[in-house]
């Protein structure tokens, strides 16, 4: 569990009573997180189970039913999804969503476009304010890519690159929006045990070197327990189970959502 | 400084030449007019490949902003500066208009571009075939009511403009439209090249291959697509409006939806997201649609069957989504286009 006390602290994300239903079907139901600066925790559930349309409501794609969103105490409510990643939240997609025909080093400048500074006539005017900017963001990117080992591949096609390395590099495009809060979609998804492996040191690495929130959705349990601290489950968009790693692996709750409750 | 200068060489070189010849009378009338709808063509399809190649949306009502253009710009050169049956005297003195074109050709763009916002705001919403549908909507929308404003002369067209050429030359007796078309089209793909190659613009390509990824990653699509929209159309009317002033009449029917295919096909042809393929193209049709001529009605059984195969052996156009510079790269040595 979190060490500093919750009272010293803001929280970065806070959700109360975040339900969201679709039609009939309530996707999420009565929700509620939150979560401090520089925890790593997780999100699991069977398939089906609202992860990604808890992520989806963070990230401003969906609106919520019901129920309120605070990113540092800010309420997302009615926000589209590009000022809520202004706000500091970045995401990564269960399957890679890359733009395939943007150079990588473009990919990670564009992600940056919520604090270019300058707009439509400075890019045209090339001004000074322009020049420095994009300056800047080139140097800025480079960095980056350089710190995720993927400067060889600046010039590439994201489409070209191998999957594993075409997870990074969404990582790094989250990253590269300077988030608070990064939250991570099945980022295992698709990856050999060897890339898994891999995943795990990365996301410990940028967990200590980026200095933000990690929130995470995983199937693979592996990952869950050597990653996160703290982990919550839900089953039909309801909260089924709560705490460490080891307490939600035995959780009979648990145990039922995913192997079902038949006596064997 | 060869990388440096070569490209404002070029450009000063070959409009030198071009209106040097005209002033010379080396060229005949008919290639001149040829060459001018050259630059007015570049206009279009480099403005639609904005939308088109690097948006990913398909828009096939470009003739619609570029007879707003054309409409506005003459309607205005008319009343201020000619004498002309609709708008009685002139209100202004004649000898400005030479000074006052460059002003008259930028409110038709502006005046397209604002038009542009008929396709931008539907655009938050829609996007792929149905986008389609309301471009083509307001293409007809745009024809449809200038034919219905009879005082502009309604279907029959309306003309006048020659008067102000002519008093442009009697200021001073230089060849005025060749050389603002000129100087409106290196201005128009020199706009969009900044545009389209700044991390703002990038944006656009952004949308066009993922626009949730977009979204999500902080590019605020409803923008870039409201400044792309006005972007485009704007240049569409600078377009229509010299247009306009090369031929000295302007009829709603010369910007049906005919008008707007031939646009797109220059698009296709030079390639998707490459502003120089678009270049490229508008020159190389606008040349094959005068050595078809003497085919008369064949001719357009010709073009479209040129464009089949086009698409069966080289689909992504000329050049594809690449650059000059992109494709012979050891070009880019010699020359820096920004």
């Amino acid at each position: 569990m979190q060490t500093q006390l919750p009272t010293e602290q803001a929280p970065v994300l806070e959700i109360r009573g975040l339900t969201q239903r679709f039609g009939g079907l309530t996707a999420v139901n009565d929700f509620n997180v939150k979560l401090m600066p520089g925890e790593l925790s997780g999100l699991i559930g069977p398939n089906g189970a609202g992860k990604t349309t808890v992520f989806n409501l963070v990230s401003g794609f969906y609106q919520p039913s019901e129920g309120r969103i605070l990113i540092d105490g800010i309420a997302t409510a009615g926000l589209k999804p590009h000022k809520v990643t202004a706000l500091g939240v970045a995401r990564t997609f269960q399957n890679i969503r890359l733009w395939n025909d943007m150079t990588v080093l473009d990919n990670i400048r564009v992600a940056q476009h919520y604090r270019l500074g300058y707009g439509l006539f400075h890019a045209i005017a090339r001004s000074k304010r322009y020049r420095r900017r994009e300056e800047e963001i080139a140097r800025e990117s480079a960095e980056l890519l350089e710190v995720f080992d993927l400067q060889r591949y600046a010039d590439d096609f994201p489409k070209n690159l191998a999957y594993g390395t075409q997870r990074k590099l969404e990582i790094a495009r989250a990253l590269s929006s300077h988030p608070r809060l990064l939250l991570l979609d099945e980022p295992a998804a698709g990856l050999n045990s060897s890339d898994i492996q891999e995943l795990i040191r990365l996301v410990r690495w940028i967990h200590e070197k980026f200095d933000v929130t990690i929130w995470m959705i995983e199937h693979h349990m592996d990952v869950m327990m050597e990653l996160c601290t703290r982990i919550k489950v839900i089953d039909f968009g309801q909260t089924i189970a709560e705490g460490n790693p080891e307490t939600v692996r035995n959780h009979p709750a648990v145990i039922t959502a995913y192997l079902g409750d038949d006596v064997i | 400084m060869l990388q440096r200068y070569s490209v404002h060489l070029t450009l000063g070189l070959v409009g030198g030449a071009i209106i040097y010849s005209a002033y010379q009378e080396y060229l005949s009338l008919y290639i001149m007019s040829v060459l001018m709808f050259m630059g007015v063509n570049v206009i279009l399809s480099t403005s639609l490949n904005l939308v088109n190649g690097y948006m990913g949306e398909f828009s096939c009502g470009h003739a619609g902003f570029m007879c707003v253009g054309a409409y506005v710009s003459s309607l205005l050169g008319v009343w201020l500066f000619a004498r002309d049956k609709v708008f009685g005297a002139p209100l202004l003195d004649p000898e400005y208009a030479l000074y006052a074109f460059p002003l008259l050709i930028i409110a038709g763009g502006v005046a397209a571009a604002l038009a542009g916002l008929l396709v931008a705001i539907p655009s938050y919403k829609t996007r792929g075939d149905y986008l389609a549908i309301i471009t083509i909507a307001a293409n007809y929308i745009i024809i449809s009511t200038i034919e219905n404003i009879g005082a502009i002369g309604g279907s029959r067209g309306f003309m006048g403009m020659k008067r102000l050429v002519n008093s442009m030359e009697d200021i001073a007796d230089l060849p005025w439209m060749p050389i603002w078309v000129f100087a409106f089209t290196v201005f128009c793909v020199w706009l969009m090249r900044r545009y389209v190659s700044s991390t703002f613009g990038k944006g656009v390509t952004a949308i066009c291959q993922d626009e949730v990824a977009a979204e999500i990653m902080s590019v605020n699509t409803n923008k870039i697509k409201t400044i792309t929209f006005m972007l485009s159309s704007g240049m569409a009317g600078i377009g229509g409006g010299l247009f306009a002033y090369i031929l000295g009449y302007v009829n709603p029917g010369s910007f049906n939806i005919l008008k707007s295919t031939e646009v797109l096909v220059m698009v296709y042809l030079g390639g998707m997201g490459s502003l120089s393929g678009s270049v490229l193209s508008a020159i190389l049709f606008t040349i094959l649609l005068e050595l078809l001529r003497p085919l008369q009605i064949i001719k357009w059984i010709v073009i479209p069957l040129l464009l089949i195969i086009l698409m069966q052996f080289r689909p992504e156009g000329i050049m594809g989504n690449r650059e000059l510079g992109d494709l012979f790269p050891r070009l880019k040595k010699y020359y820096r286009f920004k």
